[in-house]
């Protein structure tokens, strides 16, 4: 066991950098309407991606963004060692239909919401274990999906509590790999790359599973906040470091009520990091608006802004270094009924620029 | 086994979380509700006496009210208006039949693509059946109180 690589009780420092090859996002009309409407790849205007059930069209979505980044590295499916993929759908259905068809070797996850913070930290540790010279990390969620998987027919008249998240239609992809990205120059290929300036994964802390027995799944943001809170302090304290080391922390789909949560919990430990903290669930709808309420949610909340927009700042230098934090909220139609608390966790994953030559 | 720490640590979180959430306003959600539970109900009234008036009997005009305002539920939420409708109205829109009509029709429509029998069959009711389970069983038990008052004298 190399103990240079491993940190503290739950994180690793890459000896070196994980490149983030190519990132590829697409997303729904809503959150195309929204503020960061002009950053994503593609925005498909239908709801069904083209298909006749919104299962299917969360797999062709998936499947799209991955080819999508596949392509943006310049590289074709069969040069993919693996895939990390996850979704939030039952037995994760969207990512291995999706998947299935471009013959890929094939891990499919579950974190919840916080499933792209499992993938890149997955993807990374095979990455830099040389397991993969081109490893992909895919998310996807849809807001039809979800609703029918976890809540109520789409057609069906109810009143949102205003804690309530809106589940994000779209999905991220990255490819991910130890060679930093080439130069776009061949065909279509916009490999993640400005100058020699670069993003790479080089730290990861791995969330627990954090349960203050909070029991409504509508306030999805006051059960994810104690395990970005459990999350963003163990990795601080692995690390050594404070708040101020970062130009940026991100959490995945907090929301309004669960940013306010998670900056309070922090507090409490002495830990202030309001100056540096963004949600991608506040940053993708515009909850005035938009009516999302307290923020947007879902696998694919956090992958389509990492993808569209916190990955093409740290190439163009304006953060040097990010703290991303999917937050997923651990709960099945089945334990909810039966009355089991909603439990949550955080995937940290650490973002640089870094620059080649 | 939750230590009462624990329980106690966990009542806090829980009252911590109730006074940063935001909430809907109770009074204006209450107006909204009336609001669009009265328009409901004086749309029934007025399929009611039009039934009434062309000679129906009071039975008669009851059936014909119930089934027009399921109808124009179904049409709605086939349309994609009845959620906007429940979203404003609340309990307004859900409680009278039209609510109902509404809950079975989105059903049948969110789970038509896993078929017939799977799909429709068994989830047409996901929402509205502890309504008419609950309706029942209880409609039952008023019936059987009903009947005992009556042979004991208390109801004439």
């Amino acid at each position: 066991m190399n103990l240079q690589k491993i940190r503290g009780a739950a994180s690793i420092a890459f000896s070196q950098p994980v490149f983030v090859e190519s990132a590829a996002s697409i997303a729904g009309k809503k959150e195309g309407e929204g503020p960061l409407g002009n950053d994503f790849d593609m925005i498909c205007e239908d709801p069904m991606f083209g298909t006749d059930t919104w299962e299917a069209a969360e797999s062709t979505l998936q499947k799209e963004a991955a080819v999508l980044a596949i392509g943006k590295a310049g590289l074709k499916p069969d040069e993919i060692r693996m895939a990390f993929a996850g979704d939030l759908l039952a037995q994760s259905i969207a990512s291995s239909f999706g998947i299935a068809e471009m013959g890929i070797p094939f891990y499919g996850l579950f974190g919840a919401c916080s499933t792209m913070g499992e993938s890149l930290s997955l993807g990374a540790m095979a990455a830099a274990a040389g397991y993969g010279e081109h490893i992909l990390c895919a998310t996807s969620s849809h807001f039809a999906s979800a609703e029918k998987e976890f809540r109520y027919p789409l057609g069906y008249g109810n009143q949102r509590p205003l804690s309530a998240t809106w589940t994000v239609t779209g999905s991220g992809a990255c490819v991910i790999g130890i060679k930093p990205p080439s130069f776009p120059s061949k065909g279509d290929a916009m490999p993640l790359r400005q100058g020699n300036s670069c993003a790479a994964i080089t730290e990861i802390t791995t969330g627990k599973i954090v349960d203050f027995g909070f029991r409504d799944s509508l306030n999805m943001g006051a059960c994810m906040a104690p395990a970005a809170c459990d999350t963003i302090y163990q990795h601080l304290f692995d690390f050594g470091r404070s708040p101020s080391d970062y130009d940026a922390i991100i959490t995945g789909d907090l929301g309004m009520v669960g940013q306010k949560i998670l900056l309070d919990l922090l507090s409490e430990k002495n830990i202030d990091i309001s100056k540096v903290h963004q949600d991608c669930g506040l940053l993708i709808f515009d909850n005035k608006t938009q009516d999302t309420h307290s923020g947007g949610s879902g696998c694919g909340c956090a992958a389509t802004v990492l993808c569209a927009h916190l990955l093409p700042k740290i190439i163009a230098g304006d953060w040097k270094r990010i703290l991303f934090v999917p937050t997923g909220a651990m709960l099945s139609k089945v334990s909810f009924n039966e009355g089991d608390p909603v439990a949550g966790i955080a995937q940290a994953v650490v973002i640089e620029q870094v620059t080649v030559s | 086994m939750a230590s009462e720490q624990q329980i106690q640590k966990q009542k806090q979180y829980e009252q911590y979380v109730k006074e940063i959430t935001p909430a809907h306003s109770l009074p204006l959600n209450m107006a909204k509700a009336f609001l669009t539970g009265g328009i409901i109900c004086v749309l029934g009234q007025f399929i009611l006496n039009f039934a009434k008036s062309q000679g129906a009997s009071q039975d008669m005009a009851g059936s014909w009210c119930s089934l027009i305002l399921i109808l124009l539920s179904v049409i709605l939420t086939g349309l994609n208006l009845y959620p906007k409708i429940g979203k404003f109205g609340g309990a307004g829109a859900l409680v009278p039949i039209t609510g109902f009509a509404n809950s079975v029709a989105a059903s049948a429509i969110e789970f038509k693509a896993e078929g017939q029998v799977f799909g429709i069959g068994c989830k047409i009711f996901t929402i509205a059946g502890p309504v008419i389970l609950y309706g029942i069983t209880s409609a039952w038990i008023l019936g059987l109180i009903y009947y005992i008052l009556k042979i004991i004298g208390v109801i004439a």
